[in-house]
């Protein structure tokens, strides 16, 4: 979905930052992923964020994508989820039914990587049409592809989304992908055998589920971005943290290797 | 009957009108030269099967020969919308489109449960989305050993399968290596495969674990060097993301979708794109 590219990028002390929102929330999602986590990648900033952490601090990073593509150490960003440089630099290939029935299925994923064009306050997502019909969509998205069975199945899920009142939205549109349903115990009910969504990062800062209402909460807030900014771009009456801390900017490294990384995209952006 | 054909026989001969028909090989090895003369023969009322419609039934749907489309990841990897598919669906240009949607695993098992002939699969999916309600070939069913709900998904058997693959040897067998995705399942499923290749070969090198499709499965092979361009066949070259690139702007609007369908796909015949001689 397009977004609106209405400069977003954060004043610190008055000076411009020296990096932009996608950098941040890029390096905030990479910050993430711990070492030795096998990780389920989805295209995008998600790729991205996973590239950088394995080339910075989790060098043991297992990164899986849906094309079957097993312990792959990209060293350019890919276009697809299938490009050569992934499939030509993995430990193995596999077919679709050993990715979705062998890994994803039965729980052998630490950590789902997704995006989304609508999020609700128990971090459902929508990937699959804007508007209050499903045959008659204002807008028709690419749909479900892998995500539906990521966010049921992996240990946890981190979703990665710029955060504006489309994309944060009281009522989703179409559930494609469940994050807590509509509260505690949604997911039980569902048989949905993972964990569900741990973080939900965005240009403006990090959400996370309050441990018993499931509902987001505002964690972290990146620098020079204000609270007033973030409750203006989320469309529901956002719950904050009492120890909100603020996002610790990027060092010079995360920003060098990330740029890195972007200059090597076909498209030439994150 | 020599299974060696060129590919604008095999589409004429095995491929019909109304037919279901599964043109498979995700991110790689994915069939665009047997699309595009499915789109030259002006083949129509297909129903389309594939996880990831891409390019290619991009192309498919905007010439006006599917019908109803199923499938489960509808967009332009890493670039942005299939205009075509859409316009199609919310537009019903150049005629109305008919969906069936499901998920990457849905799909898969859809692709499992027909190679193993069975009516259904079972999975872990769909239970909390709206896909539920808005979907039709699942059903819900009860363990008949553990005390859960499962998903069941109808199994898909198409008409026709049609795969790309780098390497036929001379008595009909096919060699594919690299990413897979669902085709082997594919195939399995088929009524008639037809199968499209970089190259014939006397004999394979041999490759534990790689590919194969054994002659006995196969309807019909037809050499397509670059057959999978601008997705790639590993081994010979490489995915083309420029052209992916390229797509989002050439497909953008009907006209210029048009002008391309004119100069790309009906000014040349398949003859003019790939030799029709069988890699003597």
């Amino acid at each position: 979905m397009a977004i609106s590219e209405v400069n977003r990028d954060a004043l610190v002390e008055g000076e411009k930052a020296p990096w932009n929102s996608n950098e941040m929330m890029t390096i905030a999602a990479a910050r993430t992923l711990k070492d030795g986590m096998i990780c389920f990648v989805g295209i995008g900033i998600p790729s991205t964020a996973s590239i950088l952490a394995k080339a910075t601090h989790a060098p043991n990073l297992v990164l899986i994508y849906e094309s079957g593509t097993v312990n792959t150490d990209p060293k350019t960003l890919p276009l697809s989820i299938g490009d050569p440089e992934l499939a030509n630099r993995a430990l193995t290939v596999v077919s679709m039914p050993e990715i979705f029935n062998y890994w994803l299925q039965p729980g052998r994923i630490d950590v789902g990587f997704l995006g989304a064009a609508q999020i609700d306050r128990y971090a459902n997502i929508n990937t699959t049409v804007i508007g209050e019909s499903y045959e008659k969509p204002k807008v028709r998205l690419p749909g479900a592809g892998g995500a539906t069975e990521i966010a049921g199945a992996c240990k946890e899920v981190i979703i990665v989304l710029k955060q504006t009142t489309r994309t944060f939205v009281s009522e989703i549109d179409f559930i494609t992908s469940v994050g807590f349903g509509d509260g505690p115990g949604s997911r039980e009910k569902n048989g949905l055998i993972g964990g569900g969504p741990r973080y939900v990062i965005t240009d403006l800062g990090i959400l996370e589920p309050d441990p018993e209402s499931k509902e987001l909460v505002l964690t972290s807030i990146h620098p020079g971005v204000t609270l007033e900014q973030i409750r203006e771009n989320t469309g529901w009456d956002l719950k904050v943290a009492a120890n909100l801390v603020t996002t610790a900017a990027p060092t010079s490294g995360e920003l060098e290797r990330v740029r890195a990384l972007v200059a090597t995209s076909s498209r030439k952006k994150s | 009957m020599s299974k060696f054909v060129t590919l604008e026989s095999a589409i004429s001969a095995h491929l019909h009108d109304g037919d279901t028909v599964a043109l498979e090989g995700f991110t790689h090895l994915i069939p665009f030269a047997a699309g595009q003369e499915i789109i030259r023969q002006r083949k129509k009322d297909l129903t389309a099967i594939r996880l990831t419609p891409d390019l290619l039934y991009d192309q498919l749907i905007g010439a006006g020969c599917v019908k109803k489309l199923v499938f489960s990841w509808g967009g332009n990897p890493g670039v942005g919308s299939l205009h075509r598919f859409r316009d199609a669906y919310q537009n019903a240009w150049p005629r109305p489109l008919e969906i069936e949607e499901h998920t990457h695993a849905g799909m898969t098992n859809r692709y499992l449960a027909g190679a193993s002939g069975m009516p259904f699969a079972v999975l872990r999916g769909y239970f909390g989305t709206d896909l539920v309600e808005n979907t039709t070939n699942i059903a819900t069913i009860d363990s008949p050993f553990t005390d859960e709900k499962i998903l069941a998904v109808a199994a898909i058997n198409p008409d026709v399968t049609i795969v790309h693959a780098q390497q036929a040897d001379r008595n009909g067998n096919v060699m594919a290596w690299g990413i897979i995705g669902s085709s082997r399942e594919a195939v399995f499923a088929a009524k008639k495969v037809i199968v499209t290749v970089e190259e014939i070969v006397d004999s394979f090198e041999p490759r534990f674990n790689s590919v194969i499709y054994p002659e006995a499965l196969i309807t019909s092979i037809s050499l397509a060097p670059r057959g999978a361009w601008p997705s790639y066949a590993s081994g010979y070259y490489d995915r083309d993301n420029d052209a992916y690139i390229a797509w989002d702007e050439i497909s953008k609007e009907r006209e210029s979708f048009t002008r391309w369908l004119d100069e790309e796909v009906y000014g040349k015949r398949v003859q003019d794109l790939t030799p029709v001689g069988m890699g003597r």
